[in-house]
């Protein structure tokens, strides 16, 4: 079933806090998972894991690489879920 | 002129207590650390022995839930065990070039190895979790304590089995006398309570059976012993080149005077009946201390409780210290908390400082008959030690072969 973009920030910020310990709040659409958030490539692969089991959907590992903003994870989840 | 080594700071989580202080306080008092598992996993496998004796503080009491997730069990125990060694130590100023970690494990990150074994058969390589090496390897808990600590020295990991701890203290001797290091983190950490280990131990008839009484279960030199307990845990020290700790004003608990490794050569699991590589590893830790029998009044025995394994020990400890053995008391405290494997060397290295610095022998529990061919004078309840310069000598014995000593002298 297909989620909205804000069910899949929330998700998502749930994810970010269960691997990283950060508050979901600093889960933003605008924020650079590496930049911003300081999430290292290891932790990157099991937030997309995760992701993936969450919503259903398959993120190839060549994606992951474009997936720099939380608001692209957003986009591409969404997308693979239409 | 050899640099002398001293200790400096002290850390431990085991089944009888989640420091140092709670530790030592029911080593003098004897209390069990073993109980009946609860684990739904031991009736389904049907496990043979249903105890064993864990850490009395959860690790995740102590670490974040963020921080404990990028760690095997393992390694939670000897961050837990390093920490409170640092902070014991109280080194603010330090050259951390100069800082080495020797942090020894016997298996390693086993229970990651298993579960990401069981996350694929079951759930596919795609969740088989990123972390998953790092976790596992057993220089995990090493590479862990070095990036907490920021020790850049080196981070070595001595794996020998159940001497493993004891070996890491051997490796932090030579690193400072040998001029690479002038403070290392040594210790040892385990955490094998898993269906498999437990299956595995218990095939091998190294495991008590006594499921009906884990806590009388370990029972070194009793006649009555049929097994060692498995335990988990960890231990940690700081060891410090004297003129180091001198110059910071450190509190000294004792001297590292001496340790040795040797190998049996004899049999890939049995101990030489006659005891050859453990009187080796004894005097050589006696000779590299410079340290007479007669200085020796207190032994931290390896006594798992085995029935093989505790007289060639005894054997070995007449060989090297003569008939001045029964002038010295020793403890068996495998009898309150379990083998703990890897860790157990530093665990028991951080008891035999203690007893050498407070001058306490801990208690050897569950001695009922004692074996008449082990006549040695066991510690059953908490007993002064000497006052003057006394010697407190800790062996630990591995599958493989594996010796080792450290001799500790007091300051």
């Amino acid at each position: 079933m297909a989620s909205s973009n804000e069910e899949i920030l929330a998700g998502l910020a749930e994810i970010v806090n269960e691997e990283t310990g950060l508050a979901t709040e600093a889960v933003e659409l605008d924020k650079s998972f590496t930049e911003d958030l300081d999430i290292d490539s290891i932790s990157m692969m099991t937030i997309v894991v995760n992701a993936e089991e969450k919503f259903g959907v398959r993120i190839p590992d060549e994606e992951v690489k474009n997936l720099k903003t939380v608001g692209d994870a957003v986009s591409f989840i969404a997308g693979a879920q239409a | 002129m050899t640099r002398k080594v001293v200790i400096t700071g002290l850390g431990a989580t085991t089944p009888i207590g989640g420091d140092v202080p709670t530790m030592w306080n029911n080593a003098l008092k004897g209390v069990s650390g073993a109980r009946t598992l609860e684990d739904d996993w031991v009736a389904k496998y049907e496990l043979p022995v249903h105890f064993a004796a864990r850490c009395s503080t959860p690790a995740l009491d102590v670490l974040s839930r963020v921080e404990a997730k990028r760690m095997d069990p393992s390694t939670q125990f000897g961050v837990i065990a390093a920490r409170e060694a640092w902070a014991d130590a109280g080194i603010t100023d330090i050259d951390q070039d100069r800082l080495a970690v020797a942090f020894a494990t016997g298996i390693g990150g086993v229970w990651t190895l298993l579960e990401a074994w069981d996350t694929l058969k079951e759930k596919g390589p795609r969740r088989v979790l990123p972390m998953t090496v790092p976790m596992l390897m057993p220089n995990g808990v090493a590479a862990a304590v070095s990036l907490d600590l920021g020790a850049r020295a080196g981070a070595h990991t001595p794996v020998s089995a159940c001497a493993s701890g004891t070996e890491a203290m051997h490796l932090g001797l030579d690193l400072i006398r040998s001029g690479k290091a002038d403070v290392v983190m040594c210790g040892g950490a385990e955490a094998a309570i898993h269906p498999m280990p437990l299956a595995a131990f218990a095939s091998m008839q190294a495991l008590s059976r006594r499921n009906d009484e884990p806590e009388r279960a370990s029972r070194p030199y009793d006649t009555a012993r049929d097994g060692f307990v498995m335990g988990e845990g960890a231990g940690a020290l700081v060891l410090e080149a004297e003129e180091h700790a001198l110059a910071r004003g450190a509190r000294i608990y004792g001297e590292l005077a001496g340790t040795s490794v040797t190998a049996d050569a004899y049999h890939i699991t049995a101990p030489d009946p006659e005891g050859l590589g453990a009187t080796r590893a004894l005097k050589a830790a006696m000779f590299d201390g410079r340290i007479q029998a007669e200085d020796v009044v207190h032994v931290n025995a390896h006594a798992t409780s085995t029935p093989v394994g505790d007289k060639p020990e005894y054997i070995a400890l007449r060989a090297a210290l003569g008939k001045h053995v029964d002038n010295v008391a020793v403890s068996a405290t495998k009898s309150q908390m379990g083998h703990l494997l890897g860790a157990s060397g530093a665990v028991e290295a951080v008891l035999t400082v203690l007893a050498v610095h407070d001058r306490k022998a801990p208690v050897t529990i569950n001695l009922e008959n004692q074996d008449p061919e082990i006549p040695l004078d066991v510690v059953t309840s908490a007993r002064d030690l000497p006052a003057g310069n006394i010697v407190a000598l800790s062996n630990s014995f591995g599958f493989g072969g594996h010796n080792a000593v450290i001799a500790v002298r007091s300051v």
